[in-house]
């Protein structure tokens, strides 16, 4: 039962990771980007790729994952993204369901169709165990890290979205790009890195999770689902909404494959479709707003 | 003055009388399987999923409804069709009646969750609704036979007379037939006072509101209309290939449906008959070459349409209103 919830609250908090760029995306631009998974994969394959053919160590792989998928991410906002703000919804989804397709096509080109695994370190494989009988918690040491690790990611975001001048002026765009950009705030620029760090963090999470969730060329199609659905329910305004709908997500999951394996994502479908009924605009939005 | 309001009526009833390309058009297609019989197979797809494009052209291009589920529709008529053909009789056009009914209502059903709600939630409610959808099929495969599908259906002979043959020949005027009879239906709703006000309210919703017009009931008329449709396209794919499976309920579907109209043409009903054709051309083309890798190509051809193409077909819905309306 513990365990459960430990392992739910593992893999939310890797859900958060890898959609709180698409979350600022959306919030910032009104931009609906299907294609954010395919950043999430692009971060898997450079780990397993690292590691299989370059004998990379599991730690350093993670942040040349970041790394190269937030300068990919920095190029493809200037030359592709960028033209698509203004454009309706509609074209919007086109565009990045495109990319997606690209993106898979290319992945089972060049590694192959095959699921990969990844061959974790010796210290990432022990398992901790407390107490006994129903109420025992076994903390497998992978999902220790991943937990560490994104709630240090986590706190250290919200204080650079809290207390930094960077922080402050990306809150002034996203709450109304044209009066931050009358104010003197290169909105273009602030969008740039917002959009290139919410690249590295998909790519990071998706390097980080290789493991749990699996990785093959159809990853971007598969997670599609739950990081709108994590960006949708959480709402867009701000770090604590998204993270709440993350973690409730993970835990649901985890425990609806679980408890009734045959009904798989049901459970979490449902959920969301009652959610998005029930509050259209998410579930933590700010009461003021455009 | 009665010359003046004559000629304003003309004007006014201009985009609802036939052209002559248009007669055209059909002849062509109706020439198609007689003259290139070797393709029937082809042809029959291309028919099925041109009525597919045409029932989400009701909904995404004269309502203004983004759906990325719309293959909810097509997979509960294929199933509907199935089930029905496998449990009940094996008549193929009380079957398609029923793959149209099985449409319908669940269209009915859920639509009150896609009238109300941003672009971004109808985009998840719409998603989100396929998915169950695909959850359930597969957990209730006692009934649909789960991730194997329903195999080896028997469908009885047309009109009692003309059995499906292996070549797909009459397949392939059957589906032809059932896309001809769909298209005059959505022709007439399009050019009816319910066409005229979903399009004035995918400009502006707030206007048609105003005037006094229930956009909620018509949003919810014609997303029932186009799921029956996409429910008949469904259950002609599984009457003509003998053959229902998840597959039917995946989301590529529902994103090829939507790249298939785009290509055709958003809000102009030939739109999904023209894309149906492209696509399915492309689509063999492609996989001819690289088998493997089609959906690369796919992907680029789409960046790169909506990019770089031309104003129609990135904007279909800025055009429309100023050319004075096509059919």
């Amino acid at each position: 039962m513990l365990t459960l919830l430990f392992d739910g609250i593992a893999y939310g908090m890797l859900l958060f990771i890898l959609a709180l760029g698409l979350a600022v995306t959306m919030g910032l631009m009104n931009f609906i980007n299907l294609a954010h998974g395919a950043f999430a994969m692009a971060g898997g394959y450079i780990l397993i790729v690292l590691m299989q053919r370059h004998g990379w160590p599991f730690l350093a792989c993670l942040p040349v994952a970041f790394v190269v998928t937030a300068v990919a991410g920095a190029l493809l906002e200037r030359t592709l993204y960028r033209p698509m703000y203004g454009k309706p919804h509609l074209d919007q989804v086109l565009f990045s369901i495109g990319l997606t397709f690209m993106a898979v096509a290319a992945v089972d080109y060049l590694v192959g169709s095959s699921p990969q695994t990844v061959q974790l370190p010796g210290w990432l494989r022990t398992r901790f165990e407390i107490g006994t009988g129903h109420w025992q918690l076994g903390m497998g040491a992978y999902r220790l890290f991943i937990v560490a690790t994104c709630v240090a990611l986590a706190l250290g975001l919200q204080a650079i979205l809290g207390r930094t001048r960077f922080g402050s002026r990306l809150r002034a765009a996203v709450d109304d790009p044209r009066v931050a950009a009358g104010l003197g705030i290169p909105v273009n620029r602030v969008f740039l890195v917002t959009f290139a760090v919410g690249s590295g963090l998909a790519g990071l999470g998706g390097a980080l999770g290789a493991d749990i969730l699996g990785l093959d060329p159809t990853f971007p199609l598969k997670f599609m689902v739950y990081f709108l659905i994590v960006c949708a329910v959480g709402g867009t305004s701000s770090i604590t909404g998204p993270l709440v709908a993350a973690l409730v997500l993970g835990i649901a999951d985890v425990m609806g494959k679980y408890y009734v394996p045959k009904l798989g994502a049901f459970i979490v479908y449902v959920l969301m479709i009652a959610i998005l009924l029930w509050r259209p605009q998410g579930l933590f939005v700010r009461q003021a707003g455009r | 003055m009665s010359a003046g309001s004559s000629s304003v009526a003309a004007r006014l009833l201009a985009p609802s009388r036939w052209r002559a390309w248009e007669i055209v058009a059909w002849l062509l297609i109706a020439a198609a399987p007689l003259l290139f019989s070797q393709h029937a197979p082809l042809i029959n797809e291309v028919a099925i999923f041109a009525l597919f494009a045409l029932s989400l052209d009701l909904i995404l291009g004269y309502a203004g409804i983004v759906s990325l589920g719309h293959a909810a529709y097509f997979g509960a008529g294929a199933y509907g069709a199935a089930l029905f053909a496998k449990h009940v009789m094996p008549d193929p056009l009380v079957g398609l009646a029923v793959g149209t009914a099985a449409g319908a209502l669940l269209g009915a059903l859920t639509s009150p969750m896609i009238v109300r709600g941003t672009d971004l939630t109808r985009l998840m409610v719409t998603m989100g609704i396929a998915l169950v959808l695909l959850e359930l099929a597969n957990k209730f495969d006692n009934i649909t036979g789960g991730i194997d599908g329903m195999q080896g259906l028997v469908i009885g002979p047309l009109l009692g007379r003309f059995d499906f043959d292996l070549g797909d020949h009459v397949a392939s005027i059957y589906s032809l037939i059932v896309l001809f009879v769909a298209f005059l239906i959505a022709r007439r709703i399009v050019h009816s006072p319910l066409g005229a006000s979903l399009q004035a309210l995918r400009d502006n919703r707030l206007r048609v509101s105003a005037i006094g017009l229930s956009v909620q009931a018509r949003l919810a008329v014609v997303y029932t209309l186009g799921a029956a449709l996409a429910g008949a396209a469904g259950a002609l794919l599984t009457q003509t290939t003998g053959f229902a499976s998840l597959d039917l309920f995946e989301f590529h579907r529902s994103a090829d449906v939507l790249l298939i109209l785009v290509v055709g043409g958003v809000g102009w009903l030939y739109g999904g008959v023209a894309g149906a054709i492209v696509f399915k051309l492309m689509q063999d083309a492609l996989s001819s070459i690289t088998p493997q890798y089609w959906t690369f190509w796919i992907g680029l051809f789409l960046v790169v349409l909506v990019l770089v193409g031309r104003e129609r077909l990135v904007r279909p819905w800025t055009w429309l209103p100023q050319r004075g309306g096509r059919p």
